[in-house]
């Protein structure tokens, strides 16, 4: 490309010792061009930060660029020397980083870390500093500016932390912006604010935008054109319209069949067997060819070379050789077979009585100062929760991080104390009982952690982790016929009984995420709390979690209480779905019924957030002002009011009574009426 | 007749609890792996050796027992040593203290000698009747004492200067024409073998020579049969072997093992050559050889640092997780329990408890048997009283892991499935702190050897009359204030108890480098 702002071509970098070298990326090339914004996609471990870190020559130590040219308008980056790329690094090409928590400096006032950026990128007089900054922070967002930047980074909430790393990245006026995993650790709302930053930014300066990110979504959303890398590899090329409308790469459509939505309920995910390989060895033929479903003969030597399916696609895989060809075929023996009779079961159900009835609940953690440690307030993480939870169905509990999600888990199960409010289960009330009669009732409640790294002691053999239970609930007490049991469970989840004499830290996340399912299915419960299970995951590895909950509670008949803040896994998996804001639910019903039909505002905005891969499905993004206020201190009135689009005096007022919309959806909202 | 002492039971149930605990951690790959590491680290393998070698003199020094006098020697041997002590002790045998002037603790020391001499009497006298049945001293030694024999029993009257052949004080000596001259008196051991004192270097040369070859083969006997051991595990032949391990090939280090070793026996066996002939570190104002000192301290030294240890560490463990697992009112318990108790300076604590147990033992003298078992209790005394003070870094930093382990997603899981609390501390809480131990452990062992030494400086540490490397400073003290300067004690103090620590140190970096999970995710 003639007018390519960023022209890179074969860059390969490696990282560790000369022996095994990790070669992080091999051959990657790629243009972008002004204005605009190219995404670069894929699972963890592919090497798409490792990239963006060596565009930078910022490799961490022992990391090394082997061969290859980096241009940005027209300079060769990889000969300059390190004084001369430091003026590259900020005026060039800025960089935000994923975790906005760890990349400010807590003990240094936020305007000051920006003037820091803006002083090195041009000898402005000092007062002419303050006023750049106060400028920068108003281009980014953020409301009072002059403020703001006498604060330091803990008083600012997440998002805000981000815009404040994207003006710092700005301060040098950068023609390209490396942009990795920018909203990954926020909240969907807050997350449409900042892509909404990012184009406005983008159409104002004239920058192009490198976005690493793994969320497909996202990409439709915001990027013009994309590369899909895979094991260090780029695999495809193409504009975002094309991809989507036909992706040519037989991992890229895997991707993209494996993202779960409310169209693929009836039947199972897509999955990818196998994990991407290591990148410490030499590669023979495509990198692919050992989980592709259209594997050929010539896949597995020589060098894959680039095809060009249509003009605007490139593609590495030699089902594209053949010129003629224009479609990916069908899968080999693949057919979205339905999974059981999915909705015959629902419909069966749906009157059945409830299993487990929480009513009111509220859990406050007490606020304590001073000597004697005196109660000041309270932070009311759940603040009057009601939840019925039916056999053998899936009641999606939706929320952003701070809501009290997690807490109601928690709550339910008796791991955090109750401040009010029953949790009947079979008609006793948990809440009431001392922590010797709970123990009949652990083993039907059990819960699923989000981070399968820390929910196993790693100090414990497998075996022992999925026992444990067992042994202590005294469902099998003998030695040998625990391990019988523990094999089994083990192949049921699909890690295998061979597993059992090994330690945690063997696994992958996913197989990790197996095993504690494995953990709570041995003591045979009727209800599982799962927290967020898949959040940790890569898409593909989260479609395999999801068939295999799906695949159990159909097998087994099991109750989920699935708390998520992603909306496709939701539509994916639930029949029933509750809205969490700010301890309380503010809408509940049917999966449908709240997803097609929101009347909550908080809900309407949430759903219009979430970055969708469907364009003419795109709503008209609400925009929220503001953060979530903290619990401790609630607004009065409608928890949302301040935040609300169509608030109206009377919402300060009273909390709003629930309103039932149908026989099943109900919304905490005095306007729900109106709209009718 | 075998002796125990309550410190020698203990010793011996650290070592069973050493065993014990090897065995689980070879079981356990999360415990085996960085032991490994710290077997494959040089620098670790070579404080080993060294550390091995303190901890076989201060196992022998622990092995102790009441010596079986010998009918025959009934009368000749225990008298000679009455005489020997008077004579040592000389006029001032019960005399007060206060003539001693400032050096207290001499003066204790030869009030307490005079005193075993006076409990020696009464043995012999006791054991005449009865001549038939084997009789015991009530004097107790250990197998070290044995084995050193000779420099426990060749004293000089006082001051020499290391490898001399004279005293380092003149004396009147009567010439054997009668006439009394002051000169350096020749030594009644040291060097007394040569018949001209100026033939002492080649002497010395000869002897260090013979000592070095006499260590060196020991050392090639000990290469040959780990070469041999190693080339029948990898089943490789001799040569293979021992190529292999001279070029570094070897996953643990024995290259660096057996140099270490060679070094340490040379050393060792011509000590042991020049020692019988010579006091290799001079003498002290007793005449007492101080290598004989400075060996008998090591195991004070180890004792100190290893039993404080053991003291501390059961309270620490459970009081640790206990406050930050249960939390609450518990929590605050064990909280102001130990921010109290930290408050209290230290040296005060010891002082005060240590002025109180002597007493108590001096009101009560007639409850211990001898005097070995009176310094033996000031000892452990002094080992819990050490560890009282010092359990309470250990319990914060456990207190503090564990309030972080209590809101780990295992143990919320483990609380799920309805596993008791003693359960959850015990297979989640403790084997995940177990790291934190271990590096506290082996990082305190070098402080408390040097809290020793200060402690008995001051004079609050172990008992005047046990040899302890603090005690040979403090008798230092007023020595290096002569003119001429005695430097050899405080030399040899510090010579010996600087290879422990240093050893120590040096292995306690390797260690908590293995066992620290941040620097292990890095590498």
């Amino acid at each position: 490309m003639r007018d390519a702002l960023l022209q890179v071509s074969n860059l390969t970098a490696e990282l560790g010792g000369d022996e095994r070298p990790v070669r992080v990326c091999d051959g990657v090339g790629f243009a972008i061009r002004r204005g605009e914004t190219m995404a670069l996609l894929g699972e963890s471990g592919c090497g798409k930060s490792m990239t963006a870190l060596a565009l930078m020559r910022l490799l961490p130590l022992g990391g090394r660029i082997v061969s290859g040219s980096v241009q940005l308008a027209g300079r060769e980056l990889l000969t300059l020397t390190e004084r001369e790329m430091r003026t590259v690094r900020g005026g060039g090409m800025g960089m935000i980083f994923q975790e906005p928590q760890t990349s400010l400096n807590p003990v240094l006032r936020v305007g000051d870390q920006i003037a820091e950026a803006v002083r090195l990128h041009g000898r402005l007089p000092r007062r002419r500093v303050t006023e750049r900054v106060v400028e920068l922070l108003r281009a980014v967002g953020i409301p009072d500016p002059a403020r703001r930047a006498s604060e330091y980074p803990h008083q600012l909430s997440g998002g805000m932390k981000q815009r404040v790393m994207i003006a710092m990245a700005l301060a040098g006026d950068p023609q390209l912006l490396i942009a990795d995993e920018p909203t990954t650790a926020l909240d969907v709302t807050i997350q449409a604010q900042v892509l909404q930053l990012l184009k406005g930014l983008q159409r104002e300066t004239g920058m192009a935008v490198l976005l690493i990110t793994h969320d497909l979504g996202v990409v439709a959303e915001t990027a013009d054109r994309l590369a899909v890398m895979y094991a260090g590899q780029i695999v495809e090329q193409a504009s975002v319209d094309a991809f989507f409308a036909q992706p040519a790469h037989p991992y890229s459509r895997k991707l993209l069949e494996s993202v779960p939505s409310a169209g693929k309920r009836r039947g199972e995910l897509a999955v990818i067997p196998g994990r991407v390989p290591p990148l410490d060895q030499a590669f023979e033929g495509c990198r692919f060819a050992d989980r592709c479903p259209f594997v050929m003969e010539t896949c597995r030597s020589g060098r894959i070379e680039w095809y060009q399916p249509n003009t605007e696609q490139w593609v590495r895989c030699l089902l594209w050789a053949d010129p003629r060809s224009r479609f990916l075929p069908d899968e080999p023996g693949a057919s979205p077979a339905a999974v059981g009779s999915d909705q015959v079961s629902e419909d069966a159900r749906t009157d059945a009585d409830a299993l487990l009835v929480i009513e009111g609940l509220k859990v406050h953690f007490p606020i304590q100062k001073g000597l004697f440690r005196r109660t000041v307030g309270h932070v009311k993480a759940v603040d009057g929760v009601d939840l019925h939870i039916k056999p053998g169905q899936t009641l999606a509990l939706v929320g952003e991080s701070g809501c009290g999600k997690t807490t109601v888990g928690k709550g339910i199960l008796q791991l955090e104390p109750p401040t009010g409010g029953q949790v009947r289960y079979t008609g006793v009330d948990l809440t009431r009982i001392a922590a010797r009669q709970m123990r009949p009732y652990r083993k039907d409640l059990q819960i699923i952690f989000q981070d399968p790294f820390a929910s196993m002691n790693p100090r414990m053999l497998v075996g022992d982790i999925v026992g444990e239970g067992m042994q202590s609930l005294g469902i099998e007490r003998g030695r040998v016929p625990r391990r019988r049991r523990v094999a089994e469970l083990l192949e049921q989840v699909g890690i295998g009984a061979q597993a059992m004499d090994r330690y945690p830290h063997e696994f992958s996340g996913g197989q990790r995420q197996r095993i504690c399912i494995a953990r709570a299915l041995a003591v045979e419960p009727k209800v599982i709390v799962c927290d967020e299970p898949t959040s940790a995951l890569d898409v593909s590895v989260q479609a395999q979690i999801l068939n295999l909950l799906k695949r159990l509670q159909q097998e087994l008949g099991l109750s989920y209480l699935f708390i998520t803040h992603d909306i496709s896994v939701v539509s994916y998996l639930a029949q029933e779905v509750a809205v969490m804001y700010l301890g309380r639910v503010v809408e509940q019903g049917t999966a449908a019924e709240v997803l097609d039909d929101p009347r909550h505002p908080y809900t309407k905005a949430l759903l219009s957030a979430v970055p969708s891969m469907d364009k003419a499905g795109r709503r008209e993004i609400i925009r929220l002002e503001g953060d979530m206020p903290s619990p401790s201190a609630p607004p009065v009135g409608c928890h949302f009011h301040p935040r609300c689009p169509e608030a109206l005096p009377e919402c300060r007022q009273a909390y709003p009574a629930s309103v039932p919309i149908t026989e099943t959806h109900r919304a905490h909202c005095i306007r729900v009426d109106d709209q009718r | 007749m075998p002796v125990i002492l309550i410190t020698d039971a203990l010793i011996f149930l650290l070592i069973a609890v050493g065993i014990v605990f090897g065995l689980y951690a070879a079981r356990h790959e999360h415990l085996r792996g960085p032991w490994r590491q710290v077997g494959r680290s040089p620098v670790a393998v070579a404080a080993l050796v060294v550390m091995l070698f303190y901890v076989g003199i201060g196992v022998l020094d622990s092995l102790h027992f009441h010596p079986r006098i010998e009918p025959l020697a009934e009368v000749g041997s225990p008298a000679a040593t009455v005489n020997e002590a008077d004579a040592v002790t000389g006029p001032d045998g019960k005399t007060t203290p206060d003539e001693q002037g400032t050096d207290a603790s001499g003066s204790q020391r030869s009030a307490e000698q005079a005193q075993e001499i006076t409990q020696a009497k009464d043995t012999i006298s006791a054991a005449e009747p009865g001549a038939s049945a084997p009789t015991y001293s009530t004097q107790i030694i250990s197998v070290l004492d044995l084995l050193l024999s000779g420099l426990r029993e060749r004293q000089e009257k006082t001051f020499s200067a290391p490898f001399a052949t004279h005293l380092f004080v003149k004396e009147a000596i009567e010439q054997p024409d009668g006439s009394v001259v002051r000169a350096y008196p020749r030594l009644e051991h040291g060097g007394a073998h040569l018949e001209d004192p100026s033939q002492r270097s080649f002497d010395l040369l000869f002897r260090g020579l013979f000592g070095a070859i006499k260590g060196l083969m020991v050392w090639t006997a000990i290469m040959a049969g780990l070469i041999a051991l190693l080339g029948w595990r990898r089943r490789q032949s001799f040569n293979d072997t021992a190529t292999a391990l001279w070029r570094g090939e070897t996953a643990v280090p024995w290259r660096v093992v057996l140099i270490t070793l060679a070094i340490m026996l040379v050393l060792s066996f011509t000590a042991a050559e020049l020692g019988a002939k010579y006091h290799i570190l001079g003498t002290d104002k007793v005449g007492e050889d101080v290598f004989y000192q400075s060996l008998k301290s090591i195991r004070t030294g180890l004792v100190i640092g290893t039993l404080t240890t053991l003291v501390m560490l059961p309270a620490a463990i459970l009081l640790g997780i206990m406050a930050g697992y249960l939390g609450g009112r518990t929590d605050d318990v064990i909280q102001y329990l130990y921010t109290t108790l930290n408050s209290i300076p230290g040296v005060l604590l010891i002082a005060a408890a240590i002025l109180m147990l002597q007493v108590y033992m001096t009101n009560n003298a007639d409850q211990f048997e001898s005097l070995v078992e009176r310094a033996d209790l000031r000892l452990l005394f002094l080992c819990i009283i050490l560890g009282v003070t010092s359990w309470t870094g250990l319990c914060r930093l456990l207190r503090g892991e564990s309030l972080k382990l209590r809101e780990v997603d295992y143990v919320q899981a483990a609380r799920a499935l309805g596993v008791r609390h003693s359960t959850v501390i015990a297979r989640h809480i403790l084997p995940n702190v177990l790291h934190i131990v271990m590096i506290t452990v082996v990082l305190d062992f070098s402080g408390l050897v040097l809290a020793e030494a200060v402690l008995s400086y001051v004079n609050i540490g172990v008992d005047p009359t046990m040899n302890s490397w603090g005690n040979m400073i403090n008798s230092a003290r007023l020595e290096l204030a002569r003119d001429p300067i005695v430097w050899w004690s405080l030399a040899a103090a510090f010579l010996f108890m600087f290879t422990l620590v240093l050893a120590a140190n040096l292995l306690a970096d390797v260690v908590r480098d293995a066992f620290d999970p941040r620097l292990r995710s890095a590498s």
